[in-house]
């Protein structure tokens, strides 16, 4: 028995057998930030075979108080997150492989990780509906488990996806949410991630020993602030006719028309983007959630345009944006969810 | 009215006698959420005809993106 993995292994649940299995098991965790920094360490601790880690964004100073890998090194260097998590992880595991990828997780994308590299389990450590929606379609097409994972402010929300047993995503959302509350614009409490991020890490575990009858099967959330909890059984919400788990799915989230699009504007030094699907925003209410910040607000009926120092983002009531102030379409996508979620 | 909202007792203003009405007194019904009354979750569709009653035992759990 290596010393290492000893009180994980004394766990009954997990025991040797479970451990060896966690050992040639490979988790795909898509995001590096509070949830991804945290669910790959706890998975690294725990001995899993690989981690593959994507990331399109950099470490900043705004980073530290909660996203676990990172040092002030990494936020003065402004180190790719998929880097620095990298780096420390291998520094607190050497035994396991670490990928790290520094890039945009699109639909295209997600599908050439899943084949090449055939993932047991996709974690979810997104800051976005649209990506979720996207890794949703990709693991019931290919049949892999997904752990969601969110939180904004005091409060979290948890649920672990698996194909052919378990509602999906769209079964439980219908349409993606414009409700507009990120991280950036409500801020977060680092117990609000850890508390997701034991529910995640929970579920993963069973899944990586293959306890499928342990799997909590609950749609959880809680408010640390507000000292609430709720549980749901949501089995009875799967939908028959529904186009990404039902019985003649059509995956319409991995379909060109349903991606976020992108596209420089030649000449004007702004990016702009159509979010995937039709996003129908109360511009008034972003336009006064946005001076909450202290940000600086321009609105007409519209559109909503925002000043962010170097960077300004201008909203329409469809969710399409420009981000001027930039030719850098990965620095316009991290604006446009940190800000619109 | 008195209900047990995520496992609380929580008193209501008389004014909440549906489930929408319940979602608009905590600011929730322009979020997505998922809302189980009595152990049964309740269809979109059905959160203006669904009334609630003293002692009723609701679940609330709302989308939030963030990560």
């Amino acid at each position: 028995m290596n010393e290492r993995y000893s009180r994980q292994q004394l766990f009954a649940p997990i025991g040797e057998e479970g451990q060896k299995k966690i050992a040639k098991k490979h988790v795909l965790v898509i995001g590096a930030g509070a949830l991804g920094t945290g669910n790959a360490e706890a998975l690294v601790r725990a001995g899993v075979g690989k981690i593959t880690i994507v990331d399109r964004d950099y470490v900043e100073w705004s980073n530290l108080q909660r996203q676990q890998l990172y040092s002030e090194a990494d936020a003065k260097e402004r180190i790719p997150k998929a880097i620095a998590a990298k780096r420390r992880l291998e520094e607190v595991n050497s035994d396991v492989a670490i990928d790290a990828i520094v890039g945009d997780v699109t639909a295209q994308e997600l599908e050439e990780l899943i084949r090449e590299r055939k993932p047991d389990l996709l974690i979810d450590a997104t800051d976005n509906f649209d990506t979720r929606m996207i890794i949703n379609d990709a693991a019931y097409k290919y049949h892999i488990p997904w752990i969601y994972g969110a939180c904004v402010g005091s409060y979290g929300i948890s649920y672990a996806f698996i194909p052919g047993k378990t509602p999906c995503f769209h079964c439980l959302l219908e349409t993606v949410p414009t409700g507009g509350l990120t991280c950036d614009t409500a801020g977060i409490i680092s117990p609000a991630v850890q508390m997701v991020v034991a529910y995640q890490v929970a579920e993963a575990l069973k899944i990586l020993v293959e306890d499928w009858s342990s799997l909590r099967n609950k749609l959880v959330s809680f408010d640390l602030w507000k000292n609430q909890h709720a549980a749901i059984r949501v089995d009875q919400v799967k939908k028959d006719d529904c186009p990404t788990c039902g019985a003649h799915p059509s995956y319409p989230y991995l379909s060109y028309d349903q991606q976020t699009k992108t596209a420089v504007l030649c000449g004007r030094n702004s990016v702009q983007i159509r979010p995937a699907g039709q996003r129908n925003y109360d511009l008034q209410e972003l336009a006064e959630l946005f001076a909450k910040q202290g940000l600086r607000v321009d609105a007409n009926p519209y559109l909503v345009s925002v000043s962010l120092g170097e960077q300004r983002l201008v909203v329409f009531q469809d969710g399409r944006a420009l981000i001027h102030g930039t030719k850098d379409i990965q620095e316009a996508k991290t604006i446009y969810y940190r800000y619109l979620g | 009215m008195e209900l047990v909202i995520n496992g609380e007792s929580i008193q209501v203003p008389n004014e909440v006698k549906t489930v929408s009405d319940l979602l608009a007194h905590f600011q929730l019904n322009k979020k997505i959420a998922i809302v189980e009354v009595n152990l049964t979750i309740i269809p979109k569709q059905q959160y203006e005809t669904t009334t609630l009653c003293n002692g009723d035992k609701v679940e609330i759990v709302h989308f939030v993106g963030g990560g």
